[in-house]
């Protein structure tokens, strides 16, 4: 503890430091998080251990007690925060240094709807799991969906919406994908407040994803199983 | 549109426990619902209202419907559900066709008070604005301030908000304490404000129709 009787991050061990990392960002301490990412990296930590062992598995212990009603969107929010702020850090070294890619993903919510919270919190996650994610954002015509798989080639296309009228419209894009038949290119994963697995099935998803956490393992589920599909047909 | 008498009636008391048409509504339409009722002097209904808070979790509102239609099945000749799908994703209008339960038609609440037609074809303009009822205006600090956690988290606000630009005030009743609530609602969430005085909409006529 220093003087001022705050812990000072660079006392502590790195099991220690990577611990309370975890605890900063369940408190949505960004400074904090942001200071003990620096101090890993000066550590000689990689960025992509850094990445995976403080931040992806501090908010995977967010996660775990958001879907187990113990922290709330504010805090998850809060949470979320102080990840991306150690992600700006990470991001350019991640670039320089390499990191395992597990695959590409074009994510967005759909035409008519402006929310994008979740959809956020899934790309952030996503990237921190190792998928390079384009977010096209919000209110995205089936037009804004085609030109950016053309332009990304992803391996999968998620969408997202909050609002009971604005989901339907993930058929419009996954039924405009079949007729141009493209359809079985691409993993479709849906998300958003009021979906739910049947939904997903109904429009013609591959799953439906109730969080982030879901939506990093079901994409890597799928993933696994692409490569696998694709090393039996070599 | 029906004919609703939306004038005030001090000489009629509504007091649940006497109808046979149970409505279940969620507790954001209780005072109007009370108030047709009232103004009208209809004596068919009981009300069972869900909490209204559940606007922000709306996983569980319904079970809770559920629990409140087989308590009152045998009990009254017909239940009404006043909630739109409000975030349901379908799951109640699945649910009520299960229990052979009817309700009121629309997505949510701003759009049968604003006319479900009417809603519907501003959706383009409207889809950057956030919707204040009576309710919400009167209870903004508690449902959405609070509620939302800005109170302790303003900075939370670009998150929330970031993509919105207008509070469109929805009102049922002239009041202007609660227009005044709701500009400052406005405000304080860094929004332009609109008023559009919509009454109670199809949510009286829907009511009529059973009363």
């Amino acid at each position: 503890m220093s003087d001022e009787g705050e812990l000072d991050l660079r006392s502590l061990n790195d099991e220690e430091l990577t611990q309370q990392v975890h605890d900063d960002l369940y408190d949505g301490l960004k400074e904090e998080v942001e200071e003990a990412v620096h101090i890993l990296l000066e550590r000689g930590w990689t960025p992509y251990k850094v990445l995976t062992e403080a931040l992806v598995e501090g908010m995977r212990i967010v996660g775990i007690d958001f879907r187990d009603g113990i922290l709330f969107v504010p805090e998850v929010l809060l949470a979320a925060n102080s990840m991306k702020a150690g992600m700006a850090i990470l991001r350019p070294l991640l670039a320089e240094t390499g990191a395992p890619r597990l695959g590409k993903m074009v994510i967005g919510t759909v035409k008519g709807d402006i929310h994008d919270i979740g959809k956020n919190l899934v790309a952030m996650m996503m990237e921190g799991a190792g998928f390079e994610v384009i977010n096209i954002g919000i209110n995205n015509p089936v037009e804004k969906y085609l030109d950016a798989i053309a332009e990304h080639q992803p391996d999968i296309l998620g969408m997202s919406a909050l609002l009971t009228t604005t989901m339907p419209y993930m058929k419009v894009v996954i039924d405009t994908l079949k007729e141009k038949g493209m359809r079985d290119d691409y993993i479709v994963l849906v998300g958003g407040a009021p979906l739910n697995e049947e939904f997903a099935k109904a429009v013609g998803a591959d799953a439906y994803c109730r969080d982030a956490a879901v939506a990093v393992e079901t994409a890597k589920d799928f993933m696994k199983r692409k490569h696998n599909l694709l090393a039996a047909s070599a | 549109m029906t004919f609703v008498n939306v004038k005030p009636s001090e000489e009629f008391e509504f007091l649940n426990g006497q109808g046979h048409v149970l409505l279940i509504a969620c507790g954001a339409l209780a005072r109007e619902i009370v108030d047709l009722i009232e103004t009208n002097r209809w004596t068919a209904f009981d009300v069972a209202c869900l909490p209204a808070k559940w606007h922000n979790t709306p996983q569980f509102i319904v079970p809770a419907i559920r629990d409140k239609i087989r308590e009152a099945k045998g009990k009254y000749k017909s239940i009404f559900v006043l909630y739109g799908d409000c975030g349901t994703g379908g799951l109640l209008d699945k649910l009520l066709e299960e229990e052979g339960v009817e309700r009121i038609p629309g997505p949510h609440c701003y759009a049968f008070f604003s006319g479900n037609d009417a809603f519907k074809r501003r959706e383009d303009e409207d889809m950057t604005s956030f919707f204040l009822t009576d309710y919400l205006a009167r209870h903004f600090d508690k449902l959405i301030w609070a509620g939302m956690g800005l109170d302790r988290h303003p900075e939370l606000l670009p998150m929330y908000f970031g993509n919105y630009r207008k509070i469109v005030y929805i009102a049922q009743t002239r009041d202007e304490e609660l227009a005044k609530r709701a500009m400052a609602a406005a405000r304080r969430l860094g929004l332009d404000y609109e008023y559009r005085f919509v009454g109670y909409g199809e949510l009286a006529d829907e009511m009529k129709s059973r009363a």
